[in-house]
């Protein structure tokens, strides 16, 4: 491997770590905060002299950046993000234990929305923006915002790109690389933006609507209160479902809107498929739900937010779920593991992964009554590459088994099988809330250190893609040749 | 720019290479998911899967908004259909087709104008030429090549016991009767526009401008060109071969040609009946002995194997001290290659790229101006400029006497419907026309620039 450029690239991620730290500094003098400013002022300064002896100050010949490169970069990038990220909370005291700020900050990047605070009023306003911040940093990528603003050269970012962006494959909007991640970014500002204005309008205080508005867009999951959104208005609750599932769509949508190819959208099979889930579910779960309310309306506010946050693993809550029926549930739990779109800031398996691998096994069933039949599969009305399929089918299978694995390995904190299974799911699929222990009214502050390594290392995996992540435990990708 | 390349072959992956260094957004399109993963894993450009016939294919690649479309698959007809569709969906679009069938060859300005191209390229015939220039002009001459290739620019230094040294350029015109234009004269750092009693002394530079045929003959007769080749060798009677044979013997080159093929061979003889044609092996030692290589002036290995040209050429170095080419199709190993075993090679691929791009860099320069090429002249400053006349300004439809031109500027030639016309007082510029102009270094560029305002 080529270290020197992987040094290079991973000193940037973190000066621009600081770069992101003057948001909550800029928050802290608004409030009049001075103690943590003096703080945030402090991490800025580890994280600009760190990232600039990492990289090095004299400019040498980095090498190429292939794929294993452009892999271990992106993994390595995130985990000094987590390292560096933590320290405010760390040096302030507010979270006195680092494993934990690390958690929660990890949390916030890989937009799982999973707490170790029991109580997160206590939090100075500038803490709590920064916690809110990272969802919306970690929600399009650290990557694509540095090449959308690096003059990086070279023609193989993409392989950053890749390890990065969600989804089986990735697909540019416009030839340049540099190009296709400002419009990412342009469009995400603008929803961003749109959101926060219409919090605004809802009534939302400025400073909620701005950390909501993160949240939301960068389907995080982090609550400002105790009870994550249950004393929010009717309005505001509809509103931020709908934004959420927004949010969870393939930003692919969005470009063909951007340029006025309306016909193109319709292709999106990935699209269509995750409305449907979506509507099935909000009706089963109201319906499910509508003895505990009563009213209809109640029940299907309660039912749309919470599909809405469980898949596109947002992970806000506005009702106590764990206490709802079994079908209902069972419901939630499967749509953990579904996810939102390839290409969107949601996280999970991703609804275009499930749909190749349903073809695939339909094609597989079918397979036994015409054992000679050729047929090739096809998504969005184009033919699936078998690459595509055999990777798919590889993730779903390595998903599984960090999926077990991890839940064993959390087991001796002997909180139930319920519990770890959940809170490996809300990790992994980037949710946040789980059942039982980890339901949406408790939070992950319970396991021990090394569960809440474990739970990390699930969130890294589930928001890298698996991949990036795993090919760091390979002694094959650290030696030269 | 935005450019769309269809086909992803060596040309196409050297184009892609070469036109997404210099900042523009390339599209490739192929009907190989291989070749396109390939080739967007190592390079920043969008790649679409399909046909580059095929509309809906060409609009997913964004022709709307296309500047230039090259088409640069295996099959002619494919390239010629595909830039047509293009040009249909957008009529600002430029494209450029590779046509390599010599069928073809006789046809390619009506072919051009009719479909609406701007630019059909023949890599073989490039390729032929590049070889033929390199054989029969030695290192002293630079050539550079303008309107298409249909004109060559000539910059000779006059050194001691040049013949041309003592003459006015008007004896040289009068006495060696070539049509080769003398487009300046350069003393010192001063660039003088040659008149009839101009008399040319040692140290002067020349830039002339002829075609190639011309300007051969122009050498010849001035005997500037000590060493003119006078045979040469080509193995494998290729399509490269064939162009390079007959461009050869048309300019009084004894040309063997060696191929296997009995049936190519009849082809051959009946083509270039000017060559000898040889069946034979051309991996064969003993024949090419007994065809004279070791007398031959000029040796080309022009095989469909880059293995048995790098041999055959390496066994060729050691016979004869001919001049040697090597063809070579792939962009493997360079680097053994370079080691001085092999004196002149030749990619095709590459080549075809390089020409495609130097025409593009020339259209994405000429966004608000219409100059089509551009060279800096070795050793002096002097620029040449080509350009196209695409509408009607101050420079056109006035004789050139009448024109105000600015300081350094001189006008050398104005290609009107691949006729070459060395423009005189009364002479002007049309819209249509291409016309070359030489100046001291500054770059103008649009026509309408040279003159004064």
């Amino acid at each position: 491997m080529n270290l020197r450029i992987v040094r290079y690239i991973t000193g940037w991620v973190i000066i621009f770590e600081g770069a992101f730290l003057l948001f909550p500094l800029i928050t802290g003098l608004c409030y009049r905060e001075y103690e943590i400013c003096k703080v945030f002022a402090l991490v800025i300064l580890i994280c600009v002299v760190c990232g600039m002896l990492l990289k090095g100050i004299r400019r040498r010949d980095l090498g190429e950046l292939y794929i294993r490169e452009g892999f271990a970069c992106v993994s390595l990038s995130w985990i000094a993000l987590g390292i560096f990220g933590a320290l405010p909370f760390f040096i302030s005291g507010e979270i006195p234990d680092y494993i934990d700020a690390v958690f929660e900050v990890i949390s916030g990047l890989t937009t799982t929305g999973a707490s170790i605070l029991s109580d997160v009023e206590c939090l100075s306003r500038a803490s709590m923006f920064w916690r809110c911040f990272t969802h919306w940093i970690g929600g399009m990528g650290v990557f694509v915002f540095i090449m959308a603003i690096l003059p990086m050269a070279g023609a193989r970012n993409i392989n950053l790109m890749k390890a990065e962006s969600p989804g089986p494959s990735v697909s540019k909007f416009v030839p340049k690389m540099k190009d296709t991640a400002k419009l990412l970014y342009a469009i995400y500002i603008v929803i961003t933006v749109v959101c926060i204005v219409s919090y605004l309008l809802s009534g939302m205080t400025v400073y909620e609507a701005l950390t909501l508005s993160f949240g939301t867009v960068g389907t995080g999951g982090f609550g400002l209160y105790n009870d994550s959104m249950a004393s929010f208005t009717p309005l505001q609750i509809n509103l931020m479902t709908f934004f959420m599932i927004i949010s969870g769509i393939n930003y692919s949508v969005y470009f063909c809107i951007a340029v006025f190819n309306f016909k193109e959208i319709f292709s999106f099979e990935e699209v269509r498929y995750y409305l449907l889930i979506i509507l099935a579910s909000i009706v089963l779960i109201a319906k499910d739900i509508l003895p505990m309310y009563g009213k209809i309306n109640v029940a299907f506010r309660h039912s749309a937010f919470q599909v809405a946050s469980i898949i596109t693993t947002s992970g806000f809550s506005t009702a106590d779920f764990d206490k709802w029926p079994e079908l209902s549930k069972g419901i939630i739990v499967l749509l953990m593991i579904v996810g939102a779109c390839a290409g969107s800031t949601g996280g999970g398996l991703k609804v275009s992964r499930v749909l190749i691998l349903m073809k695939g096994v339909g094609r597989e069933i079918q397979s036994i009554i015409h054992p000679q039949r050729v047929r090739k599969l096809y998504l969005d009305r184009e033919p699936l590459s078998d690459e595509t399929l055999r990777s798919t089918n590889a993730y779903a299978a390595i998903y599984a088994v960090i999926l077990v694995a991890s839940a064993l390995l959390i087991a001796p904190d002997g909180l139930g099988l319920t519990s770890n299974l959940t809170a490996v799911l809300a990790t992994l699929n980037n949710i946040g809330p789980g059942l039982k222990a980890v339901g949406p009214t408790q939070n992950f502050g319970i396991y021990s250190s090394f569960s809440k390594c474990v739970l990390i290392f699930d969130m890294l995996a589930g928001r890298l893609e698996l991949f990036p992540i795993l090919i760091l435990l390979l002694p094959s990708c650290w030696r030269k040749y | 720019m935005n450019v769309i390349i269809v086909g992803c072959g060596n040309v196409g992956y050297a184009l892609v290479e070469r036109l997404s260094d210099e900042k523009h957004n390339v599209v490739v399109i192929d009907k190989d998911k291989k070749k396109v993963d390939l080739i967007t894993d190592e390079q920043d450009v969008l790649g679409v899967v399909g046909d580059g016939i095929n509309y809906q294919v060409l609009l997913k690649a964004g022709i709307k908004h296309t500047d230039l479309l090259i088409a640069v698959t295996e099959s002619d007809e494919q390239n010629l259909l595909c830039c047509v569709m293009a040009k249909r969906s957008d009529k600002y679009c430029r494209t450029v087709a590779r046509v390599r069938n010599p069928v073809y060859n006789t046809e390619t300005s009506y072919l051009r104008r009719e479909l609406g191209l701007a630019l059909i390229i023949n890599p073989e015939l490039i390729a032929a030429a590049e070889i033929a220039r390199k054989f029969q002009y030695p290192d002293s001459i630079q050539v550079d090549t303008f309107t298409r290739g249909r004109i060559e620019l000539f910059h000779l230094e006059l050194k001691e016991g040049n013949p041309l040294i003592g003459m006015s350029v008007g004896t040289i015109i009068n006495h060696f009767k070539c049509h080769v234009l003398i487009c300046a004269v350069q003393r010192g750092r001063k660039a003088l526009i040659p008149e009839f009693k101009t008399m040319l002394t040692e140290g002067d530079e020349l830039i002339l401008s002829a075609t190639p045929k011309d300007a051969n003959t122009f050498f010849k007769r001035t005997e500037i060109n000590k060493h003119p080749l006078k045979s040469a060798m080509i193995v494998g009677g290729g399509t490269i071969g064939f162009y390079l044979a007959y461009r050869l013997s048309e300019t009084g080159v004894r040309t063997k040609i060696i191929e296997s093929d009995a049936e190519r061979c009849d082809f051959l003889n009946e083509r270039i009946p000017k060559a000898t044609v040889i069946n034979g092996d051309g991996s064969d030692e003993k024949l090419l002995i007994r065809e004279g290589i070791g007398g031959v002036g000029a040796f080309a290995a022009l095989t469909g194997i880059d293995e048995e040209n790098v041999l055959l050429s390496l066994f060729a170095r050691r016979v004869s001290h001919a001049n040697i080419m090597t063809k070579l199709r792939g962009l493997n190993y360079t680097d053994i290659m370079e080691r001085k075993q092999l004196e002149n090679t030749i990619f095709p691929g590459v080549m075809t790229a390089d020409y495609i791009v130097k025409y593009a860099r020339s259209m994405s320069g000429s966004r608000e101006g219409n100059i089509e090429n551009i060279f800096t002249l070795s050793k002096s400053k002097a620029k040449a400029m080509e350009y196209f006349i695409v509408k009607p300004g101050r420079a056109t439809g006035v004789p050139i006497s009448q024109l105000k031109l600015k300081e350094g500027i001189i006008i050398c030639s104005i290609t009107r419907n691949e006729k070459l016309i060395v423009p005189g007082g009364r002479d002007e510029m049309r819209v249509g026309d291409n016309v070359l102009i030489l100046t001291m270094g500054e770059i103008y560029n649009d026509i309408e620039d040279i003159v004064e305002a």
